[in-house]
C-alpha cells in the first residue's frame, strides 16, 4: 500500500489476495467505501464505474452468499458478470488450474473472482493471470472481502473496531473465515479470542496476538461481539468432534451462554448456518442480537467497494 | 591408460588426509598416492591446489526409471550425477513397478552402468510392492544386487512388518531403510505444524510424527537385532533419540538431506511448490538441531535424496503438487556451506558424502587408496555460484535451492578412471 494502490501488486496488476499485506489505512479506506454503495447495493440503479468491465467469478466450491453478492456487485456497477462453477466447466473435465488461466487470458477478462478449496490458489493464479484476482476464499488460507464484511457490520453497529473484545468461536482449525478476521481485527485495535475444542485449535494460534480459550463460556464474558464459525459435517465424520450434540452442548451458542456476553453483544455468523449445531435458532433469529442478515446486506456493498477499488487501479495503468 | 593428478589437495576421509599431493591412476583405479617416479607416459591433470576427493557416494536418490521416465530417465540421471562429482548412488526402490523383483534390480544397475559414468546400488523392497504388507523376496533381491531393503517414500507402519522386514533382512546382512513419518499422523499434511503452516491455512502435521515412528523402530531393531536407518531425518528430537540409541549399541543409523540443514519451513514462503518436500521442511530449530548432529557424528551420511517432479507436478496449488526436490547437482555445493559457515570440518563434511556412506554399505568405493577404483571429484571449494532452477539438467529441475548463492563447485568427474565431466 506504501505506492497508493489498492491490494497487491504482481506483475501490473493489483489483487486482493487476503487481508494480510493491507494496511490499517486501506481497510479504513475501503470500509469507507463501502459505506457509500450501502443505499446503492440496497436500491440497485445505475452507477457505471465497471461499464465495459468484465468481472468472471470462478467457484471451484460451492457459494451461495458470496458468489451471488459478487454477481450483484458488479452489475451494481454495470460490468458484465459471468459465473462459472467446476460442474459446468473444463475443469470437471480435468483441464489444470493453469491451462483454466491461459484461457481467461484469451478472453480478456478484467477482474477474476475465485474460490477453490486449496490454500494460495488466488495466489497462484494471480501470477498467471492477467486479470485482476479478489480470493473469495482458498481452502483454510484466507476469505478477505468476508472480514471485511464483518467488519463493516461491526463498525456500523458500534462505531468502531478498536478496543471492542471480539470472540471468534468453532472450527478455527479450516475456517479461512476466522484467519482473515483475525488479521484484519487484530490490525484495527480489536482485542480478539479464539475458541475452539483442542482439536479444531490450529497450531501456534496464540501467537497471532489473540487470546485461546478452549471453554466457551470463558470466551463470551463480556465480549462486545460473538462471531460463530460453521462446523462443517465432515469434520464430524473425521472424528475431530465426537458429536453435533456433544458439540452443541459445549460449543455451541444458547441463549443462556450469549448471557455471559455484553447485553447488548452482537451476534454474527458467515453463513451458512448449521442450526443446533454451532448456534441454537432462538440466537441467530434474536434481532435484539444477531446481525447476521445484515452482514449479508453489508457483502454487496463491500464487493462493489473492492471492484471499484481494483478497477479504478486497472484504469490508471491503463 | 595412466592419469597423473598434480598439484592437488587430497582429501581422503578415511584416512584423515588433507593436504598438497599427486595422485596416480593406472587402468581404473588409483595405482598411488605422491609417486616419487611417475610414468612419463601419464596424461596430466594439473590441478592448480583444486581440491580431489573421493567420488561422492549419495546415499538416498529417488530414481523414475522404470515408470515415470518423462520426469527423469536413468541417462539424465548419469549426466546430472556427474555434474554433481556422484559416482555411485544409492537407489530407493519405490519406482513404477516397485523393484521387488530380483529382474527389476538387475535391470537398474546394467542399464546405468551401461552409461559408463556412474555405480546405481538399488534398494530393494521391504514389502512387495513397497505396499507395507507381506515381506519382499529379500534373500533373492540381496543376491541380484540388492544393498538394502526399503519401501521408498512411504513408511512401513506397522510395528508387525517392520519388525519382521528387520529380523530378516538381518539374516542377509542387510539394513532396513525407514521413512521416518507416522503413517497415520502426517496423512493428508503437507507442512509442518506450528504458525507459519497455521498462518498459510496449510494441513499440517507435527514433527513428532518423526519421533514417535523413529522411537518404535529404534525398539524393534533392539528387539530383533536388525539394523535400522532412518533416511532423512530432520528434527532434533528424533536426534535425540537416534544419539541415545547409538550409545546404548544398537544398530540404528540415519543420514539427513540438504533442505533439512541448509533451509527451514520459511523456504515455502508464499506457496513455492519447490519448497514441498517429504518430511516437510522443519522450524528452525530443527534446522540447527539437524547441523549439530551432522558436527557431532549423530547423522552418518548425507544423501541429496533427489526426487524429480516436472512442471505438471509442481504448477498445482501448494497441497496438491507432488514433494520432492531435485538434488543430485547441488548435494556438494550446498554442504559445502556447512564448511564456510564453520559448523563442519572440510574432511568431516566430505566423509559423509563418501566413506561413511560407503562404509554403511561395506563398498570400496569413497576411498584415496591405491588398489581403490578411480573415482574422484576434482572441486573448486571457493568458487562462488548461484543455484538456478533453469540452469540445471532437465526435464524436471525442481530444486528447493533455487536462487541460493552458493560457495565450491564440481570441476571435473571422473569414473573409473575415465572423465565423465568437467
Amino acid at each position: 500500500m506504501a505506492d497508493g494502490g489498492f491490494g497487491r501488486l504482481i506483475g501490473r496488476k493489483r489483487h486482493l489476495l487476503g487481508i494480510a499485506g493491507l494496511e490499517p489505512r486501506a481497510v479504513a479506506g475501503v470500509l469507507d467505501l463501502a459505506e457509500t454503495y450501502i443505499s446503492l447495493a440496497r436500491k440497485g440503479g445505475a452507477r457505471d464505474v465497471l461499464r465495459g468491465r468484465t468481472v468472471l467469478n470462478l467457484f471451484f466450491e460451492t457459494s451461495t452468499r458470496t458468489r451471488t453478492s459478487f454477481e450483484l456487485a458488479g452489475k451494481r456497477l454495470g460490468a458484465d458478470v459471468i459465473t462459472m462453477s467446476p460442474s459446468g466447466s473444463a475443469m470437471a473435465k480435468g483441464e489444470s488450474l493453469l491451462d483454466t488461466a491461459t484461457t481467461l487470458n484469451a478472453m480478456a477478462i478484467d477482474v477474476l473472482v475465485v474460490r477453490h478449496d486449496q490454500a494460495g490458489t488466488a495466489a497462484l493464479l494471480a501470477q498467471k493471470v492477467d486479470a485482476s484476482v479478489i480470493n473469495a476464499g482458498d481452502g483454510a488460507h484466507e476469505h478477505p472481502t468476508q472480514a471485511l464484511v464483518d467488519a463493516l457490520t461491526i463498525r456500523r453497529r458500534r462505531g468502531r473496531l478498536a478496543g471492542l473484545t471480539v470472540a471468534i468461536c468453532g472450527d478455527v482449525l479450516h475456517s479461512r473465515v476466522a484467519r482473515s478476521n483475525v488479521r484484519l481485527l487484530t490490525m484495527m485495535g480489536s482485542r480478539v479470542r479464539l475458541c475452539a475444542p483442542p482439536t479444531l485449535l490450529p497450531a501456534g494460534a496464540a501467537e497471532w496476538g489473540v487470546e485461546v480459550f478452549t471453554d466457551l463460556r470463558a470466551a463470551l464474558r463480556d465480549a462486545d461481539v460473538v462471531m460463530m464459525l460453521r462446523l462443517q459435517r465432515e469434520r464430524m465424520s473425521r472424528a475431530f468432534v465426537p458429536s453435533a450434540r456433544e458439540y452443541f452442548r459445549f460449543y455451541g451458542l444458547s441463549p443462556d451462554k450469549l448471557a455471559l456476553a455484553k447485553p447488548d453483544a452482537l451476534v454474527m455468523h458467515p453463513g451458512p448456518m448449521n442450526r443446533g449445531v454451532e448456534i441454537d435458532s432462538s440466537v441467530a433469529d434474536d434481532l435484539a442480537h444477531s446481525v447476521i442478515e445484515e452482514q449479508v446486506e453489508m457483502g454487496v456493498a463491500v464487493r462493489m467497494a473492492v471492484l471499484d477499488l481494483l478497477v479504478r487501479d486497472l484504469r490508471r495503468n491503463a | 591408460m595412466k592419469t597423473l593428478f598434480r598439484d592437488v589437495r587430497l582429501l581422503d576421509p578415511a584416512t584423515g588426509r588433507d593436504g598438497p599431493g599427486s595422485l596416480l591412476v593406472v587402468d581404473g583405479r588409483i595405482a598411488a598416492l605422491d609417486p616419487a617416479d611417475p610414468p612419463s607416459d601419464a596424461a596430466v591433470i594439473e590441478g592448480a591446489g583444486l581440491c580431489l576427493c573421493p567420488g561422492l557416494v549419495d546415499l538416498r536418490v529417488g530414481l523414475r526409471e522404470p515408470g515415470e521416465e518423462h520426469k527423469e530417465s536413468l541417462a539424465t540421471l548419469a549426466a546430472r550425477a556427474a555434474a554433481g562429482g556422484v559416482t555411485t548412488l544409492v537407489a530407493l526402490p519405490d519406482t513404477a513397478p516397485p523393484l521387488d523383483q530380483p529382474a527389476l534390480v538387475e535391470f537398474v544397475s546394467r542399464r546405468a552402468a551401461s552409461f559408463g559414468s556412474l555405480t546405481v546400488l538399488p534398494m530393494g523392497a521391504a514389502t512387495k510392492g513397497c505396499a507395507g504388507r507381506e515381506l519382499a523376496e529379500m534373500g533373492l533381491l540381496r543376491e541380484a544386487g540388492a544393498v538394502a531393503f526399503s519401501d521408498g517414500r512411504r513408511a512401513i507402519a506397522e510395528a508387525r512388518t517392520m519388525r519382521l522386514a528387520l529380523a530378516y533382512a538381518a539374516a542377509f546382512g542387510a539394513m532396513v531403510v525407514q521413512h521416518p513419518e507416522e503413517p497415520s499422523l502426517v496423512a493428508g499434511a503437507v507442512a509442518t505444524e506450528g504458525l507459519f503452516a497455521s498462518s498459510l491455512g496449510l494441513p499440517a502435521a507435527p514433527a513428532a510424527a518423526e519421533a514417535i515412528l523413529v522411537a518404535r523402530d529404534i525398539r524393534l531393531a533392539e528387539l530383533t537385532g536388525g539394523h535400522v536407518h532412518f533416511s532423512p531425518v530432520s528434527t532434533g528430537e528424533a536426534l535425540t533419540l537416534i544419539r541415545d540409541a547409538k550409545a546404548r549399541g544398537v544398530r540404528v543409523t540415519c543420514d539427513t538431506a540438504p533442505p533439512y540443514f541448509d533451509l527451514n519451513e520459511t523456504a515455502i514462503g508464499e506457496w513455492r511448490t519447490y519448497a514441498r518436500l517429504s518430511p516437510p521442511l522443519r522450524s528452525e530449530a530443527d534446522r540447527l538441531a539437524v547441523l549439530a548432529a551432522l558436527a557431532d557424528g549423530t547423522i552418518d551420511a548425507i544423501g541429496s535424496d533427489h526426487q524429480p517432479q516436472d512442471t505438471d507436478a509442481k504448477r498445482l496449488p501448494f497441497a496438491l503438487a507432488e514433494p520432492g526436490g531435485v538434488g543430485v547437482e547441488t548435494l556438494l555445493a550446498v554442504t559445502l556451506s556447512t564448511v564456510h559457515n564453520g559448523h563442519l570440518g572440510l574432511l568431516d563434511a566430505i566423509a559423509l558424502l563418501t566413506s561413511r556412506p560407503a562404509a554403511l554399505l561395506g563398498l570400496e568405493a569413497g576411498r584415496l587408496v591405491p588398489g581403490a577404483p578411480a573415482d574422484l571429484c576434482l572441486f573448486d571449494l571457493d568458487r562462488g555460484w548461484q543455484i538456478r532452477a533453469d540452469d540445471l539438467i532437465g526435464p524436471s529441475r525442481n530444486t528447493p535451492f533455487d536462487g541460493r548463492a552458493v560457495q565450491g563447485r564440481v570441476v571435473g568427474t571422473w569414473k573409473a578412471g575415465v572423465r565423465v565431466f568437467g
